[in-house]
């Protein structure tokens, strides 16, 4: 009785996961999709607390069980509500990060317990177990790696022969497996266990080490469908359908994403894997010599601004970290209330995260319909007078179409310089985050309003204001 | 060999639900618009903090003095509620932001 009513439960469970999916698919019922997921596992957590029983006996060890329930749920909601909409990737990878520890934990305790019982196991119980470790370790150390460097904590870190190194690991990791599996029928090797983790935590570092800022969504949707396997793993190791279907979910789910992402940038995953930027081969330059650039005031922005009838904002990572997105939504509204036409050009990997720039605006109340995908704002620009780019550069950068030497060539980019005039707002005339020179800058057609974007935006409104 | 085999046999049907699952994951998410993609990516995030329950079956099968196997199965349970619990309320808050300016 209590068997099937678990069965229940994690039925209930796997089928809340895949409409909670469906329906974040939908931005209408995107917010109930996920309440409905969130609904789905608390009903498999629950049952699993009262209902499972292995050989006849419930589980025990309840006060550990809700001890450890009550510091996570705690910690976990007291981060998820605190955190600011800019360190939302970070958060994010973060939490990613303790799910595949989790994995990799439960792998360590697993081998313990065959350890202590019989010391053998089957091949395919051992292979499990690896690769729950393997999987769950380099997802966890990677995604460490990546908050880091979200966060500048960490930065990029490069040498002579890590590729070769980070390809010897992967190498041995999959020895190791393959001589734990084949030795299968013998008392399982320890030293060849621990050898194996240490492996996988020195590799989950090095992969990520060398990648650098501009690809860490891809990265961390990359670790984000690793976890996936790593719990579906688990869902194996105790035949438990609720995990089986979770994991695997989010393991294609987080492939496919991880792909598309990597189709945005026009580059293969191997591409952004391998020949990362920073890395060995590329050498981005500084052998064009800089020309000159052509400074703004805040005033003459002001005054272009309101007299221009189409105007188009790029936002970019700079908007983000400047928190400017309530004072850019105040410029678009009096821009628009003077009878200018003015929208958003988002570029699919602006920002930290797929979708950043998206959610960002969605936090000062910015309509949707203002909002252009790529595709579309480019057919606008040629019409458009004034576009205003808000901490952005990388995404404009024509480099990615005239220069096959540039480590961003062939990543499509917004024809900004199609407008009648650009207005680029920056801190300074230091290069964005893939490191490389932006001849944008130095174009007839371009002016610099250097500064934080908060602050200038303030003021522009304030001109405008008096105008 | 024939172990594999026998392996594979076995969990049939767990492999059965891994290969429809993938191409349901594929599935479900290929038709997500862009916007979405950081709420998605966040969502699926705190779906795979399904792993608690792998955590929770540790924990309470370990016996009581067996330290060896709590610790670890402790600290996972913690690392994975704050997977699952932040994972949502992270992407509620996202969602939250998304639904305010539909009125």
């Amino acid at each position: 009785m209590q068997a099937s009513v678990l069965t229940l439960c994690y039925l209930a469970g796997s089928i809340s996961f895949i409409l909670g999916l469906k329906m974040l698919s939908d931005p209408l019922r995107a917010r109930k999709g996920n309440l409905i997921a969130g609904a789905g596992m608390c009903v498999a957590i629950a049952g699993t607390i009262f209902l499972y029983e292995s050989d006849g006996t419930t589980l025990h060890n309840y006060p550990w069980i809700f001890a450890g329930l009550a510091i996570g749920s705690f910690i976990g909601y007291g981060a998820a509500k605190k955190v600011k909409m800019t360190a939302m990737p970070e958060m994010v990878s973060l939490f990613n990060g303790m799910g595949g520890a989790c994995a990799a934990l439960i792998s360590l305790t697993e081998f313990d317990r065959v350890l202590n019982d019989t010391g053998t196991a089957t091949a395919g119980h051992l292979l499990i177990i690896l690769l729950g470790l393997v999987i769950g370790t380099v997802s966890f150390t990677g995604s460490v790696i990546a908050w880091g460097k979200l966060n500048g904590k960490v930065s990029d870190f490069t040498f002579r022969g890590q590729h070769v190194l980070n390809l010897a690991f992967l190498f041995l990791i999959i020895v190791g497996i393959g001589y734990m599996v084949v030795t299968s029928g013998e008392r399982v090797n320890v030293v060849v266990f621990y050898g194996i983790l240490c492996l996988s935590i020195l590799y989950g570092i090095q992969f990520v080490m060398p990648i650098g800022g501009a690809d860490m969504p891809v990265v961390i949707s990359l670790l984000n469908s690793f976890t996936g396997v790593a719990a579906a793993c688990g869902g194996f190791l105790y035949d438990n359908k609720v995990m089986l279907t979770g994991g695997i979910l989010v393991g294609a789910a987080g492939t496919l994403l991880t792909i598309l992402m990597c189709k945005a940038m026009n580059r293969s995953l191997k591409n952004v894997l391998i020949g990362s930027f920073g890395g060995g081969n590329a050498k981005p330059g500084l052998q064009k010599e800089q020309g000159n650039f052509k400074e703004i005031s805040i005033q003459d922005t002001a005054v272009v601004m309101a007299y221009a009838s189409k105007v188009m904002i790029v936002p970019g990572y700079g908007l983000a970290v400047a928190q400017a997105q309530h004072v850019c939504h105040e410029l678009e509204k009096m821009l628009t209330d003077r009878g200018a036409q003015v929208s958003y050009a988002i570029h699919p990997v602006a920002g930290r995260m797929p979708g950043h720039m998206n959610v960002l605006l969605a936090e000062a109340d910015v309509n949707y319909d203002k909002l252009l995908e790529m595709e579309r704002a480019n057919e606008e620009f040629p019409t458009t007078d004034v576009v205003l780019i808000l901490g952005a550069n990388d995404v404009v950068n024509p480099a990615a179409k005239t220069d096959s030497s540039s480590p961003i060539y062939g990543m499509p980019i917004l024809d900004v310089e199609k407008a009648k005039m650009v207005i680029v707002n920056k801190r300074s005339m230091k290069p964005g985050y893939a490191g490389i020179e932006n001849e944008l800058f130095f174009q007839p057609g371009t002016s610099m309003l250097f500064g934080d974007a908060k602050t200038v935006l303030q003021q522009v409104v304030s001109e405008i204001k008096n105008l | 060999m024939q172990e594999v085999l026998n392996w594979i046999h076995t969990y049939q049907e767990m492999f059965y639900i891994v290969i429809l699952m993938i191409f349901l994951g594929i599935e479900v998410i290929g038709r997500v618009p862009s916007v979405l993609h950081t709420p998605l990516m966040s969502g699926a995030n705190a779906i795979h903090g399904v792993v608690i329950i792998g955590a929770i079956i540790v924990m309470g099968k370990a016996e009581p003095d067996d330290y060896l196997a709590i610790i670890p199965g402790f600290l996972a349970m913690i690392l994975g509620a704050i997977n699952v619990v932040g994972g949502f309320v992270v992407t509620d808050r996202m969602l939250e932001m998304f639904k305010k300016k539909k009125k």
